[in-house]
Formats: C-alpha cells, structure tokens, sequence
C-alpha cells in the first residue's frame, strides 16, 4: 500500500498564513551568518557530501513546529548540521 | 512570514558548524569567500532582463526561448548550470489573454542565477501558500489589477524544474535598444507579480 506522507513544508493552498511583507530594496543577506551558511552548502554539494535532494529532505523532514519557527537559512544551517554530522574527524 | 532571528546565538551556531566542517577538511575559508563573492556578482535579474529584451528584438529566439530555454540562453552567455546540476528552465509568455505567476510550494525553487537572490516573501508561507489559491487576490497586493477575463497561470516550480516569466513587450518601445529594453525590466516582471 502506498503511504503518502504530508509533511509540513507542503503549504500550497493552505489558509492561516496571513500576509507577507515586501521589503523594499531587500539586501541578498541579512546577516553574515545568512551569507556562509549559504557558502557553506554550495561548498558541501560541490564536495558531494551531499546532493540538492538529500538537502532538500534534510530541511522538509525537520519536527513541524522547528521549521515554521525557523527562519529561511536556519532551516538551512539545521539541514547541514544533520547531513554533516557523521563527518567530524574526516 | 518566516520569523527571522539573526541573533548571536544562531551566528555562533554557524561558526562553530565552519569550524568542525573545516577541521575535517571539507571546506576552508578561502573557498567559502569566492562563493559568496561570485554569488553576490553574478546573480542578477539584469541576467533575465537581458534574456526578454533578446526575445522581444528576435523572433527566432524567443521562439526557441519558449521551446527549449536551457540552450536557447547560452546566446546571450547564460546557462542553468551553476550548481552541480543544470536545472531545466520552462520560460512563459504573458499574452494579452494570460498572464503567468511563479511560486515553489514546497520550499523557494527559483532561478537564482536569472533572477537573482530571492526575496524573502517568495521564500514565506504565505505567498507560497496563498498564490494557488488565490493568485488575482495575491497579484493585487503587488499593486497588479488584471482584468477578470485575464486567465492566471500559475506555475509551482520544483528542485529539477525553475521558471521564468516572459512579460509583455511594453507599448511605445519601438526602435529601442535591447540594452534599453532590459532596463525597463525586473525582477517581480520576471517572476510575475508585476507586468514588467
């Protein structure tokens, strides 16, 4: 039997989100650390530490309530501190 | 949308992630500098702009545009190959009669290289959330009335599959340069919540 599992980042056609917000003249990064986690995963997909889906399903399998309360590179540094972790001594 | 906490706590979270990835020789410092430095450069929705002033100047290239973009775009020295993986790029033409929106439901897909960085609200829930269910409501946030026989595609973009919108060639821009017309485009022009 196929199990379709629904996990949290699906979000189209939901209701409840309320609005977003435009902001104007919007910087690439809003902090350094924005800047080299996005670094940081451009250089562990280069090395082949792991692909774009692996990174993908490390942020869309994170507990519902960590990823709405995380902001966009959060779920970012969190995916690969998990995809990374068994890489500490090389 | 997504709150955001760029606070000390996350920053040394950050660090400390770069020093273990280090220690392990997986990446240095110099490596993660260009990225960011060649990110920063290159990524730009001059890129795109300058790929729908070549389709309004030339028949021939729009047409290959809208049937294959991947190779269509190496004439004007732009290709979707700037992660490890070339993405497949679907462009869309706006017509009088339809216009096209795009929106990653499931996470932020996005041409980054043609567009540059993505704004933080196509990155929120409730864009990504709302733009399917009501994409005439949520264009007209953006300040964009279309007319109720106007029909509104909207495109969910995927990991393997980016998209670009071809807006409409404004009215009385005969005779002008393809540098000229790709400065009236931008960014929301590209992604469709505006019309250019």
């Amino acid at each position: 039997m196929l199990l379709v599992v629904s996990r949290v980042n699906d979000v189209g056609g939901q209701t409840g989100f309320g609005d977003f917000t435009v902001e104007p003249d919007e910087p690439p990064f809003h902090a350094d650390w924005e800047a080299r986690v996005y670094a940081l995963n451009a250089a562990m997909l280069r090395r082949g530490v792991y692909n774009l889906d692996q990174f993908r399903d490390a942020i869309e399998r994170m507990p519902p309530a960590d990823y709405l309360a995380a902001g966009y590179y959060e779920r970012w540094l969190t995916a690969i501190e998990t995809l990374t972790s068994g890489h500490d001594d090389g | 949308m997504t709150a955001h906490h760029p606070t000390s706590h996350t920053a040394a979270r950050v660090r400390r992630l770069e020093e273990r990835l280090i220690a392990a020789g997986l990446t240095d410092d110099a490596e993660l500098d260009g990225i960011i430095t060649r990110f920063l450069a290159g990524a730009s929705p001059l890129n795109g702009a300058r790929i729908v002033a070549r389709a309004w100047v030339d028949d021939d290239f729009r047409a290959r545009l809208l049937t294959d973009a991947n190779s269509a775009i190496a004439d004007v020295g732009l290709s979707m190959r700037s992660g490890l993986q070339e993405q497949r790029l679907t462009v869309v033409a706006n017509t009088e009669t339809t216009h096209n929106v795009v929106v990653c439901t499931l996470c932020s897909c996005y041409p980054i290289g043609l567009l540059g960085p993505s704004p933080s609200w196509y990155k929120s829930e409730a864009y990504r959330s709302r733009v399917v269910r009501d994409p005439r409501g949520v264009l007209a946030e953006f300040g964009l009335h279309l007319p109720e026989e106007t029909t509104i595609v909207v495109h969910d973009a995927s990991a393997e599959s980016r998209y670009m919108v071809l807006p409409r060639r404004p009215a009385g821009t005969d005779g002008r340069t393809e540098d000229e017309l790709a400065a009236l485009v931008s960014r929301e022009g590209l992604i469709g919540t505006a019309l250019v």
